[in-house]
């Protein structure tokens, strides 16, 4: 078998397992997944970026804000069926993956964290500036009765749990896809060698803004699909925590592996929930075991596990 | 060629082992959801589960709102619980953080098995977790004093039936600013949602108290310098109005007091401003002669009731609004009286349901509808509260105390008409 053909079954049964899931696990545990595979996506889009093309960004909640917000108010004042409102997400997401990506890239390292961190900031402040209509940190409520598309209730178990899968699954091929390609191969280079990569006659501005917007519409989606899976949009999805979640979930998964940011997302969810269960210092036991995991598996758990056993992890 | 025929095959012990194994993990995993939740006994505890801001910016309210809450508890349990079960609280912290929330909300419904859930302070929390409550079906009795529940944005498993709401307390300040205090008045709040609606109410009651607002000065959320803000006000201001929240509000006060230094207009505040925070701070001595809302007053009073006397000993405050065994930690009194006047409604409510368990949670929130007034007495020991079922919002007094000796006495106490307003939502029409 060689080495691609490993990495499809991996992705395919991958998909499987997590779908047969929902008809093992106990209730709780679904509903944790589908949150979950949400914020998989989310730390998938931002892999992309991170991971693969080596750019570092600390403002990515402003992508999955804009998903989240472009949905929740084309339902809030115009209406908009789910899926057209999806679609209007993933429209603000590209836009603001647009302007971002074109000045921030103007900037190389510590200056690409710092500025995508002030837009960030300038999103949150953004949102809440309009508190009129985005109700600011309060946030706002998507109804019940709003979250149906045809037939499918996306507020009851099975049609939240399957809806984040098929996002999930759709992202997860996308970018299994793109890091084979030669666009991802191209990135990798840029992020092992930007220079060396200009020699060679690639157009790194261009595969960077194009990695950009990839990655922001990806978050977008998942910021979209939150807020009509879960029903609620509000400023907090745009401070600066939730840009700061999906490097930890990368970095503890895997930067660099497609499977690494659900791996991560899944682990640091559990930690959390099970530390919490434990002490009200829970956030004590989650930073000790990021500190235990970057010592000693700095590449994350993913990578790990591509560094041991499985050297053809994409 | 041979042609070898194959004999029955026989099940082995390795298939076998295969098969319980098997069937034993699906039995262990597959099953809580096939079965569902299996009906309570009756000698089981009821479970509440007390979504808790321990972590994040509501930390204080939360230290304080689970101390009222095991106080709660306890005396429903020495008066021998609820339908002769006891109580057990399930405590999870939230974080103060929507997402946390909602995933809490979660485990207490699937995980936790409880019966309802309680206690979230943070509008932005009930936010987020209100949706969940609703399509887990989870009665969600929250004490936030937003006006989220009443505003009708939320659902029918989603209640406010022991604190009043920021809409009512503002509406109900609005003619005594305007008697007492003056006509022009100058707002400082929160730029965010909270702060919005303290604006906005407040500008329509004060304006129909033939008032006008001359100046509203947003303070942007995480601000931790205030001085640029005050020379925003204007001379002609009569009354400075301040609302704000967060582990900022001490500064906020006090560098307040260095603007005016000694020729201040009227000054009246929300309580918000100083919850958890000793009046007695150095910087602080210009409150004094200057007028807080209270949800409850702090201090007790002259003519303290039998009802706040055992509530504060129950719960472990001193007549300074403090802890009783740390003077120095002062309560966050104006709002937590609402965790313990809950709980109460939710016993209330579950005797009146005859509740058993999970399948009598639509019962339980017809029983807490069909509630309306309730007389200030231990229960209640806030003061009187009237419940309206269709809008899930609880009305009651509020008080306005001035700063006298370093210690808030009350100096008017509104009536529930005061507080009263239109409907905004009738939730019964709602089905569960």
């Amino acid at each position: 078998m060689t080495d691609i053909q490993r990495s499809n079954w991996l992705h395919i049964g991958v998909v499987i397992a997590l779908a047969c899931s929902f008809f093992i696990l106990p209730e709780y545990h679904s509903g944790n997944l589908a949150r979950i595979l949400v914020l998989a996506v989310y730390a998938m889009g931002y892999n992309l970026l991170f991971g693969y093309t080596g750019l570092l960004s600390l403002g990515h909640a402003l992508f999955f804000a804009a998903g989240m917000y472009g949905l929740g108010l084309a339902m809030q004042f115009f209406d908009f069926n789910p899926i057209a409102a999806v679609i209007a997400g993933l429209i603000l997401a590209l836009v603001v993956s647009i302007c971002v990506g074109f000045l921030a890239l103007r900037t190389t390292g510590v200056a690409f964290m710092i500025v995508t961190l002030m837009f960030a900031q300038a999103g949150y402040l953004t949102i809440l500036y309009f508190g009129e209509y985005t109700r600011g940190d309060e946030g706002f409520v998507i109804q019940q009765a709003d979250r149906m598309v045809g037939m499918i209730d996306l507020t009851s178990p099975m049609g939240r749990f399957f809806t984040a899968l098929l996002l999930f699954a759709i992202c997860f091929f996308i970018i299994a896809y793109i890091v084979r390609s030669g666009f991802g191969l191209a990135l990798v280079a840029i992020r092992e060698n930007e220079e060396r990569a200009t020699m060679l006659g690639y157009d790194v501005m261009r595969l960077k803004l194009q990695a950009v917007v990839i990655s922001g519409v990806m978050s977008g989606s998942a910021g979209a699909a939150y807020a009509l899976l879960f029903g609620y949009a509000g400023a907090t999805f745009a401070t600066v925590q939730y840009s700061i979640f999906p490097l930890l979930w990368v970095l503890l998964g895997g930067a660099g592996v497609t499977i690494g940011p659900l791996i991560g997302t899944i682990f640091m969810f559990y930690l959390i929930d099970y530390s919490s269960a434990i002490t009200p210092a829970y956030m004590l036991i989650a930073g000790l075991a990021l500190v235990l995991l970057t010592l000693f598996a700095p590449q994350g758990l993913a990578g790990e596990l591509r560094r041991r056993f499985l050297p053809w992890l994409p | 060629m041979t042609d070898k025929k194959k004999g029955p095959k026989l099940v082995s012990r390795r298939n076998t082992l295969k098969g319980i194994g098997a069937g034993a993990l699906l039995a262990t995993t597959g099953m809580p959801k096939m079965m569902g939740y299996a009906q309570a006994q009756t000698s089981e505890p009821i479970k509440i589960g007390f979504q808790v801001h321990r972590t994040g910016i509501g930390a204080a309210y939360g230290r304080w709102y689970d101390r009222t809450t095991q106080a709660a508890v306890k005396r429903i349990n020495d008066m021998g619980g609820i339908n002769g079960r006891p109580v057990e609280i399930v405590a999870e912290d939230d974080g103060t953080d929507p997402k946390r929330g909602a995933e809490v909300v979660e485990k207490f419904a699937s995980q936790h098995n409880c019966d309802i859930a309680f206690g979230t302070l943070f509008s932005h929390v009930v936010f987020g977790s209100a949706p969940r409550a609703g399509e887990l079906k989870l009665p969600y009795f929250v004490v936030s004093e937003g006006h989220h529940v009443a505003s009708g944005k939320l659902n029918r498993y989603t209640l406010q039936p022991g604190i009043t709401d920021v809409k009512s307390q503002v509406q109900a300040m609005a003619p005594f600013v305007g008697d007492n205090l003056g006509k022009k008045v100058t707002m400082i709040y929160p730029d965010f949602a909270f702060g919005h609606d303290h604006r906005d109410f407040f500008s329509e009651a004060i304006e129909r108290q033939g008032g006008q607002v001359v100046a509203k000065i947003a303070v942007p959320p995480a601000e931790t310098s205030f001085t640029k803000y005050f020379p925003k006000i204007p001379r002609d201001t009569e009354v400075v109005y301040h609302v704000m929240v967060g582990p900022a509000v001490l500064t906020f006060v006090k560098e307040l007091g260095e603007f005016f230094g000694p020729s201040r207009p009227e000054i009246f505040g929300f309580i918000d401003s100083l919850e958890a925070v000793d009046i007695n701070s150095p910087g602080l001595e210009f409150l004094e002669g200057t007028y807080f809302w209270e949800g409850m007053p702090r201090y007790a009073q002259a003519n303290q009731t039998s009802h706040d006397k055992l509530y504060r000993e129950a719960v472990g405050v001193d007549e300074n609004g403090a802890s009783t065994s740390d003077p120095k930690d002062v309560s966050t009194f104006a709002h937590m009286f609402g965790c313990w006047e809950t709980l109460n409604i939710v016993k209330k409510g579950m005797e009146s349901a005859g509740y058993k368990g999970p399948e009598d949670r639509a019962k339980l929130i017809e029983a807490v509808e069909a509630m309306s007034d309730m007389p200030m007495s231990d229960d209640h020991p806030q003061g009187a509260k009237r419940f309206n079922g269709k809008t899930h919002q609880t009305f009651g007094s509020q008080y306005i105390s001035k700063v006298t000796d370093g210690k808030l006495v009350v100096s008017h106490t509104t009536s529930i008409e005061d507080t009263l307003y239109e409907d905004e939502v009738d939730y019964t029409t709602q089905p569960f």
